[in-house]
């Protein structure tokens, strides 16, 4: 896997986790939307939002990363990556900085890391304080895989 | 270069008017059929071919200018009534048009008219102009009078033209010369020295001779061009603009946002108390509805436009099979959305080829049963209810049911049992399933058992509903019901488990309420199928929030004892009654709420896949709600099988579990003298496959079928016998699809459908044998078509599949 080449990074916690996806990647960030659910999807999807006339599909990105589930009193934030697809919306529980990041500091994701986290991390960032995981956006966004987990 | 940009303006010009006129021509050439002496008719093609020769040989597309000059020249004797127009002279004439039609998208595609050999259809237009004339001249002559005659006209006519008055309104196009000279651009007699090298056999034309001998500059003869195409199509230019397309499909787009944001705004000010707001309001309502209107007739094309061709789809196919068929239209005129025009282009075309070939009797067979010999093909378009409906009948043979069901059998997509249960009307359906076809032999024209079921999945995919109305011996009708539009549909907005749902309108056939007491005497159960009687017919009913597996607040179908669960003051059953193909069914909803103008807009990949949904929209108050796929909903809920096929398939599996003894059999030969049988419903087709194109994969012979791989597996192998048709040069093959692979199971010889009932008897262990029975007097192995299929797969396992790919 090669080392992204990214510079800039948008992060945001997942169950205490820190992720990040490249910058130019992100279309935007918005708060809790009202989703409408879609029955019969796959478990990861969330629901359908409305974004400004468009309609976007919410990924639960706990539930995609097989997570535990969010707590009920919490309400998840919309990070909207751009995909060959279209927009595509992560719901993730807390936003963190964007990152400028040293490319020395990356590393492939240890082979010890299994589960659907093995699968979306393409590799990692040693910040001074924490990991940085960084998300495969085209995976991530990919509910054909989770089905039937 | 400008002036480079300027040719390439006026070959586009060209090319668009050329079409246009194209397409107006088969039209004409089939009235001419009919009236071979319409003198209007006659001079409109004559025009049409003239002055696409008159441009080509400017733009110097020699191929096109020898193909319409030869045609021009034809026609030109036509028009003067030396000829008369005959069937042969037509097709022809049709040809040439064809030829001209496939430069012409050359010249679109590479800018050059393409290098095909047109010197044979040339030859025979010259023949056909030679005919009448006295045979006593020589051929030579005869030909250099054809090629020359035209020049040698438009000569006179530049010198006529001189004395002419400018404003002449004659029909007859100025030349290009005659126009150079008004302009004075030029003097006539340098255009008759040109116009006299081409007499001397210079192929190119008269501005291009000018422009090279200096006389002019190609941007004059642009000019004149140009001058002389507007001369050409008066009046009507000046009251139409060409659009592109995509400009009115952006245009289209945002009106649709501008309904969802009016249909937001309606529903925050209706609770508003501020009457100036409310005011402006219902004026923002009325001028969106009417914007909405407007947008949309922009992108409205009469049906018509479709149509046109048929007729010399018509002739052409009726004069190959040998048949004799007149063509009615009506509703020509009726409106639709531009890209339903397109898309009900190819299965309307379908649904004419199909009538003429398998639909309408050869004359013969027509006087025999005493109808008149020229059979009767009619297209009928017409608004209902926001919706078209378009009518293709025949006066034919009507579909005999009897023998499409024998087919289906045959093919294995239903059982006998199935059939039997069929009515004539579901039996026609029949027609619609993919792989059958009722035509006796394969056609170039049909036959190969593809057809039907596209044609119906594409009506499907706009949104349309088709249904078929035949009876024997006196026609076939298949009516089609399509949305006006794609873009903006009415849908009904339904909730159940506090969701709201949309259902479009051209499903919706009614509404039904039952209350409370009622709901309770009036829905009955089959065996856990909820059903209601409704005006003495059972329409079965399906719970929406069953399909959707979300939690509902009734329960009527769940358990056995559900009755007693429902409390019957506690909520009256609201019913949608659905059409999904022939069938109708009940959809139990919630709350049936309002009906609104919504705007499909697409679902991301991540859910795209779910039959049960067509799309989602935006709602009055910003919310997203999905739009309900009433046909994906019935097959979901099983009101209607997948392609039926699948229904067979899984009455296949459960009888055999139960026991093989009602099944009817294909019955094999094995060896010399062996054989053996399969249940007929495993069978999925019978093909016969040169041996020579057998090709081997993992040590596996495999030949390429229908687009993918076909494993094949040898009864004599299975069974352990001598195949008596090693060396035979054609391979007897059943077809059997299961889990979505198909596999071919080779015997010698194809003996029988046997249908009795047999005594099954297990034997020791005997891999990809099932038992043993006496089948029509002889002792049959069964064979066990799974443990066969799953020897010979390409694949082990059902996670990973499909390695070997056909390169094609």
């Amino acid at each position: 896997m090669s080392i992204p080449t990214q510079s800039q990074y948008c992060t945001f916690y997942v169950a205490d986790h820190l992720f990040g996806v490249g910058v130019s990647e992100i279309q935007e960030v918005i708060r809790y939307q009202d989703v409408t659910h879609v029955p019969l999807a796959a478990q990861s999807v969330e629901g359908l939002i409305n974004l400004r006339g468009q309609i976007v599909t919410a990924i639960d990105l706990r539930r995609q990363l097989a997570l535990p589930e969010r707590s009920d009193d919490s309400l998840p934030l919309n990070v909207v990556v751009r995909t060959e697809d279209g927009p595509v919306s992560l719901l993730v529980d807390e936003i963190g900085d964007v990152v400028d990041i040293d490319e020395s500091t990356w590393e492939a994701t240890p082979p010890t890391v299994g589960g659907r986290i093995g699968d979306l991390v393409q590799g990692v960032y040693k910040l001074q304080n924490e990991l940085l995981l960084v998300l495969a956006t085209d995976r991530a966004v990919d509910v054909g895989a989770s089905t039937g987990i | 270069m400008t002036q480079d940009e300027d040719l390439a303006e006026v070959i586009g010009e060209f090319l668009v008017e050329s079409g246009e006129g194209l397409d107006a021509l088969d039209q004409a050439f089939v009235e001419l059929e009919h009236d071979p002496t319409d003198a209007g008719n006659l001079a409109f093609v004559f025009r049409t071919i003239h002055s696409i020769k008159g441009a080509s040989g400017f733009l110097g597309f020699q191929n096109l200018e020898k193909v319409t000059h030869s045609a021009e020249n034809l026609l030109s004797q036509l028009r003067d009534a030396t000829l008369l127009l005959t069937p042969e002279i037509t097709t022809v004439l049709l040809l040439a048009v064809d030829a001209v039609r496939q430069m012409l998208l050359n010249i679109e595609q590479s800018g050059a008219d393409g290098d095909a050999d047109h010197s044979e259809l040339i030859r025979s237009m010259e023949a056909l102009s030679h005919r009448p004339e006295s045979r006593s001249e020589s051929k030579v002559l005869n030909h250099k009078e054809a090629v020359f005659a035209p020049q040698a006209g438009e000569a006179q006519a530049v010198s006529d033209d001189s004395n002419r008055e400018v404003t002449s309104s004659d029909d007859e196009n100025k030349s290009v010369g005659e126009l150079l000279v008004e302009a004075g651009k030029a003097n006539p007699e340098e255009v008759q020295a040109a116009l006299a090298a081409q007499l001397a056999g210079d192929p190119r034309h008269v501005g291009e001779i000018l422009v090279e001998r200096g006389v002019l500059d190609s941007s004059e003869v642009v000019e004149a061009l140009n001058t002389q195409r507007k001369e050409a199509g008066p009046a009507v230019n000046n009251s139409t603009i060409r659009i592109d397309v995509a400009l009115i499909d952006r245009l289209m787009n945002l009106v649709g946002e501008l309904v969802l944001a009016r249909n937001q705004v309606l529903q925050f000010t209706a609770n508003q108390p501020d009457s100036a707001l409310v005011e402006t309001t219902q004026r923002l309502n009325l001028i969106t509805t009417e914007l909405q209107a407007g947008v949309m007739k922009t992108r409205m094309q009469p049906i018509g436009n479709v149509w046109s061709k048929f007729p010399r789809v018509v002739r052409d196919l009726s004069l190959s099979v040998g048949k004799k068929v007149k063509l009615y239209m009506e509703g020509a005129e009726t409106e639709l959305d531009k890209t339903i025009i397109e898309a009900v282009k190819d299965p309307l075309t379908h649904l004419v080829r199909n009538a003429i070939d398998h639909g309408i009797e050869t004359p013969e067979a027509r006087a025999a049963a005493g109808k008149p010999v020229d059979g009767t093909l009619s297209l009928r378009a017409f608004h209902e209810g926001g919706h078209v409906n378009i009518e293709i009948s025949d006066d034919g043979s009507g579909i005999d049911s009897e023998r499409i069901k024998a087919k289906a059998i045959s093919s294995g997509l239903i059982s006998a049992e199935q059939a039997a249960k069929l009515s004539e009307r579901d039996a026609s359906a029949l027609i619609f399933l993919p792989g059958l076809t009722t035509a006796a032999a394969v056609t170039n024209i049909s036959g190969r058992g593809v057809g039907m079921d596209v044609v119906k999945t594409n009506i499907e995919k706009i949104g349309g509903v088709m249904d078929i109305h035949s009876v024997k011996g006196v026609g076939t009708t298949f009516r089609i019901k399509i949305p006006l539009t794609l873009a903006i549909i009415p849908a009904l907005i339904v909730t159940t488990a506090e969701n709201r749902y949309l259902i479009p309108q051209v499903n919706l056939v009614e509404l039904v309420r039952l209350e409370a007491d009622q709901a309770l005497s009036s829905i009955e159960k089959i065996h856990n199928a909820p059903v209601v009687r409704l005006r003495d017919r059972l329409l079965p009913l399906v719970d929406l929030a069953d399909i959707l597996k979300t939690p509902k607040k009734t329960k009527i179908s769940s358990t056995d004892e559900g009755e007693a669960e429902v409390d019957p003051r506690l909520m009256p059953i609201n019913i949608v009654v659905l059409q999904a193909d022939d069938n109708q069914f009940g959809l139990i909803v919630d709350e049936v709420l309002d009906t609104e103008e919504i705007v499909v807009k697409p679902m991301g990949r991540q859910i795209k896949n779910i039959p049960a949904f067509a799309g989602a929209t935006i709602m009055g108050d910003g919310r997203v709600a999905l739009i309900i796929d009433v046909m994906g909903l019935a097959q979901e809920s099983g009101v209607i099988a997948q392609g039926r096929a699948r229904s067979a398939g899984e009455a296949h599996s459960t009888a055999v579990e139960e026991s093989v003894s009602t099944q009817p059999m294909l019955v094999l030969g094995v060896g010399s003298t062996s054989r053996a049988a399969i249940p007929l419903s495993a069978v999925d087709r019978l093909e016969e496959f040169a041996r020579d194109i057998i090709e081997t994969t993992g040590g596996k012979d495999v030949v390429q079928y229908r687009g993918s791989i076909l494993p094949l597996a040898y009864v004599s192998q299975i069974l352990n016998l001598p195949s008596s048709s090693d060396d035979a040069e054609i391979l007897e093959v059943v077809v059997h699809t299961s889990k979505g692979a198909s596999v071919g199971i080779v015997c010698d010889s194809i003996v029988d459908i046997i249908d009795e009932s047999i005594n099954l008897q297990a034997t020791d262990s005997r891999p990809g044998v099932t038992g043993v029975a006496v089948i029509d007097g002889r002792v049959t192995d069964v064979l066990d078509v799974e443990f066969i299929a799953n020897t010979v797969r390409l694949s082990g396992s059902g996670r990973s599949r499909a390695y070997v790919a056909v390169a094609s």
